[in-house]
C-alpha cells in the first residue's frame, strides 16, 4: 500500500486526537489513522460483495463468509456445522474430490475454511493471477457441493481424528473453549459442544447435508470479500460472471440467542486424563459487540489484565504471587474479539501447579479487578494498552489475508467492512472510565468458573 | 437437478513481485545489519539472530531459563518499565531460542524504531537477571515443562531428536524439571557474558523505514555492545533408517506416527530445489499424495504432513502423521508405501509442476509483509543466501525435471533411510507394529 504503484488504495497517515481523558503522557506514540479503499456491491441473487483493491503485492486474497454457525445447529446434530465445512471441499457441481484443492494449490495458493459460533468461512490466498480460478471455485461449491454416502463417511472419519488431535489426546484440549460455554449459558445454541459428539457425528446422512446447504447457503445469506492486487470493475464483472447466475434463494432469518443475565456465581468441574497440573477459566457475559461504544472498553480491558509483562494479572500473578504459570484474558471462546456476535463472553483462563489452591488465583483476580473498579487507573496506562493494540492490528492488517477476512466479518456483522481501518482509531477513543466501568462488571456472582482438575492418568 | 460442469478458468499472466532493496553495513563489532522499506502499514519488525551455540548437556537447562528471564530488566530498566517502554511505541519484544541461535523478535510503529533499538541495546548489553527473578522463573518452568511434556506431539518430536541425533545438541529441545531447578541466576548472567555478542550476529529491519537512517540509527545504539565471536555446532552423525521406537502412552487414543531423516541444507543448490519439490510431492502440502491417502481415501488421519527444517550444522525431513490407535499400523503401512512410490517411481509432470507453482507462490505470499519478509530474509542471510534468492529460487524450481525429484526422492525419502518414532499404547499397538518393523521401546518411556 506505498502511495505510489498509481493505485486505487491509499493509506492515510494522520494522527488520532483522542476523546477526552487527560492529556497524553507524552512517550505514548499516536497510532496512525488508516483507511482503506472499500466498494460494497449487491448481486440480484443477493449476494454481497466487498472489494479492497491494494497493489502493493501480486497477491490476492479471497473470501466467503456464510452466516451459519455453531449456534445453527439443531439439537441432536452436534459438530454439524463443522462436519459440513469440510463437506464442502469434497468437489462441486464441475468438480471432483480433491480438484479444488489442487487448483488453488497448483496456482501458487493456499486455503482453508473455519466454522465459528456466528459463521463458517472460506479462502484462499493465491498469486494474483489466479483470482478468476479462486471465484470460479467458490462460485462452483456455492452452486452445489458434490456430497456422497462415500465422502461423508470419509469425512466423519476425518472429524474424529480431529477431535481426538485437539481434545481428546491432548492435555488441556477443548479448555476452556468447549467445557465454559454449558456453565455460563443456558439454551441448547449457545451451551453445546461445537466440535459434537461423535454420536451425532456418525448419524449424520447426505440428506441432513443437503437441507443444511439449501437452509444456509443461499448466496443471499453470503458475503464475498476479495482483497489485493486486481482492479475492482474487472474483478467485480469476474463476479457476476462466475456468481451472477446462482439463482436467488430464500434466506433464513438470524434469530436472537440473547440470555438473561447470570445473577449469582456459577461453579464447575472437568477432569482431564491427559493433564499434569491443574488450570481454572472464569467467564463472564459482555455486552452485545454490536454496540462497538458499549463492547471496546472490554476489549481493552482484556489486554490491560494480562498482555504483555505490564499487564496487571501478569505482573501480580505470575511475577509477583507466582501463583501461575500462565494468565489470559481474550473475549469470545475463538479468542478473536471481532468474529463473534451476540452472546459472548470474557474469559480469564490460568494455568497453575497442583501446590497453589485455584481459590488463592481467584482471589487475587478478583482483587486485581476491584482494585481497577476502585478507580487506581491513570490515562498513561490505557494509552499505551490502546496503542499496543492498534499496532497489533496494523500488523494484522497487513497480511492481505488477515485484512480480507476481517472485512467480510466486518460486512456481515456490520454493513461496515471499512471498519477494519477505522478500528485501530476506535480502540483509542475507549476512555479510563469505560474500562474501570467494564472492570466493575467483572463481579463473582456475574461470572462462571470452571476448574480443571488434572486426573492423573498419564 | 445435476449442474452441467464448467470449465475451470486458465491463470492470467503473472505479476512478478518486486525485489525488495536491502541496505547493509557491518558494524566495527561484527553486527550485520540488513534494513528494507515495505511500506503498508507503519509499523516496523526487528529480528536479531544471536549464534548460541552451547554444546555441553547443561546448556540447554541453562538457555531455556535465559530465554526466559532476559527481558526481566537491564541495569536502567525493570521489568515492567522496559515492558511499559515498548508498549509506549505500540510494540513488544520477546526472546526465543534453539539449539543454534537466541532470536530478540520485536516490532514497534515504525516512528519507534529509535526507541526500540536503544533497549533491544540494553537488553544484550545489561540484562540484569535478577536473583529473585531468576529463581521465581526457574520454579515457573519446571512446571510449564510439566505441561509441556504431556503433549504428546512434543513427546514425540523430542524422541525423534533423540532418534536422529543423540549425543548432538540436535538431540534434545526440552530439559527435564529435574534440570531447569538447578540453573542460577549467576550461570544466566555468564552464559549471557558468553553467548550475547554482536560478532556473527544479525539485526534485520523490516517495514516502513527509511532505510540509511535505519542504518544510523542502529550504529548509534548498537555500536556499545562487544563481545568475541562463538563457533557453531559440529556437523551431526546421523544414523541412517533403523528400527522403530516405541515411546508407551498408556490410554492414549491416537497414536502420534514420526519419521525422520537427514535432508539437504537450503543452499543455490538445484539438488535442493529437486529435494524440496520431492518433499512437496509427498507430503509438503494439502494436495500432496500422503494426504490424499491416508486422510482424504482412508480417514485415518486428520493432519498428516510433511517437511524439511534447518538447522544451521543439519537439515532434517520429518513426516508427522496422528491417527487413531486402531489404525497405526495400517497408516505406517501407507506412509511406507507412499515414501516408497516416491523415492522408486517418478512423480508425474503435472505433480512436479503443481509443486513448483505452490512452492513459488508460498514465498510470494510469505514474503508479502513486513513480518514475513522479515523472518524470511533473517533465514536466508543466516543460510548464507540474500534476497537474490527469492527471485533466482523460483526460477530454479521452475527447471527442476522429474528424474532429479526421484534421485532426491531415493536419497532422502525411501522409507527405510528414515528413523521411525511412534508414540502411543503400546499395549494396543506394539504387535502389530512389530509385524512392520523391529520395536525398540524408548527409555524412560
Amino acid at each position: 500500500m506505498a502511495p505510489a504503484a498509481g493505485a486505487d488504495q491509499r493509506v492515510t497517515p494522520g494522527f488520532v486526537r483522542r476523546n477526552g481523558y487527560g492529556p497524553r503522557m507524552a512517550a505514548t506514540l499516536a497510532v496512525p489513522t488508516t483507511s482503506y479503499d472499500v466498494r460494497r456491491h449487491r448481486l440480484r441473487n443477493g449476494l454481497r460483495v466487498v472489494l479492497a483493491p491494494d497493489k502493493a503485492a501480486p497477491v490476492v486474497a479471497v473470501a466467503v463468509y456464510y452466516d451459519v454457525g455453531i449456534r445453527s445447529e439443531p439439537e441432536g446434530r452436534t459438530g454439524f456445522a463443522h462436519l459440513f465445512e469440510h463437506l464442502m471441499f469434497q468437489g462441486s457441481a464441475s468438480l471432483g474430490k480433491m480438484e479444488h484443492i489442487r487448483y488453488v494449490m497448483s496456482s501458487g495458493g493456499t486455503l482453508n475454511g473455519s466454522t465459528r459460533l456466528d459463521y463458517t468461512n472460506y479462502y484462499e490466498a493465491l498469486p494474483s493471477n489466479a483470482l478468476e480460478r479462486a471465484l470460479f471455485l467458490e462460485a462452483d461449491r456455492m452452486r452445489s457441493p458434490r456430497v456422497t454416502e462415500e465422502n461423508l463417511a470419509n469425512q466423519i472419519a476425518v472429524v474424529k481424528e480431529e477431535i481426538r488431535v485437539n481434545v481428546l489426546n491432548q492435555p488441556y484440549g477443548g479448555f476452556p473453549w468447549l467445557s465454559l460455554p454449558p456453565l455460563l449459558f443456558d439454551t441448547f445454541p449457545n451451551a453445546h459442544n461445537g466440535y459434537g459428539g461423535f454420536e451425532d457425528l456418525e448419524s449424520a446422512t447426505v440428506e441432513d447435508a443437503a437441507d443444511f446447504f439449501k437452509r444456509y447457503y443461499a448466496p443471499g445469506n453470503a458475503v464475498l470479500s476479495v482483497g489485493g492486487d486486481f482492479d475492482p470493475d474487472e474483478a467485480l464483472e469476474l463476479i457476476e460472471k462466475h456468481f451472477g447466475d446462482i439463482p436467488r434463494r430464500k434466506t433464513p432469518p438470524r434469530p436472537s440467542f440473547a440470555e438473561p443475565e447470570v445473577t449469582e456465581e456459577r461453579r464447575g468441574e472437568v477432569v482431564d486424563d491427559n493433564a499434569p497440573t491443574p488450570a481454572l477459566a472464569l467467564g463472564w457475559r459482555v455486552p452485545d459487540p454490536a454496540d462497538l461504544d458499549a463492547y471496546l472498553p472490554y476489549v481493552v480491558l482484556a489486554d490491560l489484565l494480562t498482555r504483555g509483562d505490564a499487564s496487571r494479572l501478569r505482573q501480580r500473578l505470575v511475577h509477583t504471587d507466582r501463583l501461575v504459570t500462565d494468565v489470559s484474558a481474550h473475549l469470545g471462546v475463538m479468542q478473536d474479539p471481532f468474529d463473534v456476535r451476540d452472546p459472548t463472553l470474557l474469559i480469564v483462563e490460568a494455568y497453575h501447579s497442583a501446590d497453589v489452591s485455584g481459590d488463592s488465583v481467584v482471589a487475587a483476580v478478583d482483587d486485581e479487578l476491584a482494585r481497577l473498579a476502585a478507580g487506581d487507573l491513570d490515562a498513561d496506562e490505557v494509552g499505551r494498552v490502546q496503542a499496543r493494540q492498534a499496532a497489533s492490528l496494523l500488523t494484522r492488517n497487513d497480511f492481505i489475508l488477515g485484512r480480507t477476512l476481517l472485512m467480510a466479518a466486518f460486512e456481515q456483522q456490520r454493513n461496515n467492512p471499512g471498519l477494519v481501518g477505522e478500528l485501530p482509531a476506535r480502540l483509542g477513543t475507549v476512555t479510563p472510565e469505560q474500562v474501570l466501568e467494564a472492570a466493575g462488571h467483572l463481579q463473582p456472582d456475574r461470572r462462571a468458573r470452571l476448574d480443571l482438575v488434572p486426573g492423573g492418568n498419564r | 437437478m445435476t449442474p452441467r460442469a464448467r470449465e475451470v478458468p486458465p491463470l492470467a499472466k503473472p505479476r512478478k513481485p518486486r525485489l525488495p532493496a536491502v541496505a547493509e553495513r557491518v558494524l566495527d563489532n561484527g553486527l550485520r545489519v540488513v534494513a528494507v522499506r515495505r511500506g503498508g502499514v507503519p509499523m516496523v519488525h526487528a529480528r536479531l539472530r544471536i549464534p548460541f551455540a552451547g554444546r555441553k548437556p547443561e546448556h540447554l537447562p541453562k538457555r531455556w531459563a535465559l530465554d526466559a528471564t532476559m527481558l526481566h530488566g537491564t541495569a536502567e530498566h525493570s521489568r515492567t518499565e522496559l515492558a511499559v517502554a515498548m508498549q509506549e511505541i505500540g510494540g513488544a519484544l520477546s526472546v526465543g531460542t534453539d539449539a543454534d541461535r537466541l532470536q530478540i523478535r520485536g516490532e514497534s510503529l515504525a516512528k519507534g524504531l529509535p526507541r526500540m533499538l536503544e533497549l533491544i541495546g540494553e537488553v544484550v548489553t545489561s540484562a540484569a537477571y535478577p536473583s529473585d527473578a531468576v529463581a521465581g522463573e526457574v520454579e515457573r518452568l519446571q512446571t510449564v515443562l510439566r505441561q509441556r511434556l504431556s503433549q504428546p506431539a512434543e513427546v514425540a518430536a523430542e524422541a525423534l531428536r533423540h532418534r536422529l541425533y543423540d549425543g548432538h545438541p540436535y538431540g534434545r529441545d526440552l530439559p527435564t524439571p529435574d534440570e531447569v531447578a538447578g540453573v542460577t541466576a549467576a550461570a544466566v548472567r555468564s552464559l549471557h557474558r558468553r553467548w550475547v555478542v554482536p560478532a556473527g550476529s544479525l539485526l534485520v529491519l523490516v517495514g516502513d523505514i527509511t532505510p540509511a537512517r535505519a542504518l544510523d540509527h542502529v550504529e548509534a545504539r548498537l555500536q556499545g555492545w562487544s563481545g568475541k565471536g562463538t563457533a557453531r555446532l559440529p556437523k551431526p552423525d546421523v544414523p541412517v533408517g533403523g528400527g522403530l521406537t516405541l515411546v508407551d502412552r498408556p490410554g492414549a487414543v491416537q497414536s502420534n506416527i514420526r519419521l525422520g531423516g537427514p535432508a539437504l541444507p537450503r543452499t543455490d543448490d538445484p539438488a535442493y530445489a529437486a529435494m524440496s519439490l520431492a518433499n512437496v510431492v509427498f507430503g509438503g502440502y494439502f494436495a500432496s499424495r500422503l494426504v490424499q491417502n491416508i486422510r482424504e481415501d482412508k480417514g485415518y488421519t486428520y493432519s498428516p504432513r510433511s517437511g524439511i527444517t534447518h538447522g544451521d550444522t543439519a537439515s532434517t525431513v520429518v513426516v508427522e502423521a496422528d491417527v487413531a490407535t486402531e489404525v497405526t499400523a495400517p497408516a505406517l503401512v501407507e506412509i511406507a508405501y507412499e515414501l516408497g512410490r516416491v523415492a522408486t517411481t517418478p512423480v508425474t509432470a503435472e505433480e512436479l509442476d503443481s509443486a513448483a507453482h505452490y512452492t513459488s507462490g508460498i514465498l510470494a505470499l510469505q514474503t508479502a509483509t513486513q513480518s514475513g519478509l522479515a523472518s524470511t530474509l533473517e533465514d536466508l542471510l543466516a543460510d548464507g543466501l540474500d534476497v537474490s534468492w527469492l527471485r533466482t529460487y523460483p526460477e530454479r524450481l521452475a527447471r527442476v525435471t522429474t528424474d532429479e525429484v526421484r534421485e532426491q526422492a531415493q536419497r532422502h525419502f525411501a522409507p527405510a533411510r528414515l528413523a521411525t518414532v511412534v508414540v502411543g499404547d503400546a499395549s494396543r499397538v506394539q504387535d502389530e507394529l512389530g509385524g512392520l518393523a523391529e520395536v525398540v521401546p524408548a527409555d524412560g518411556g
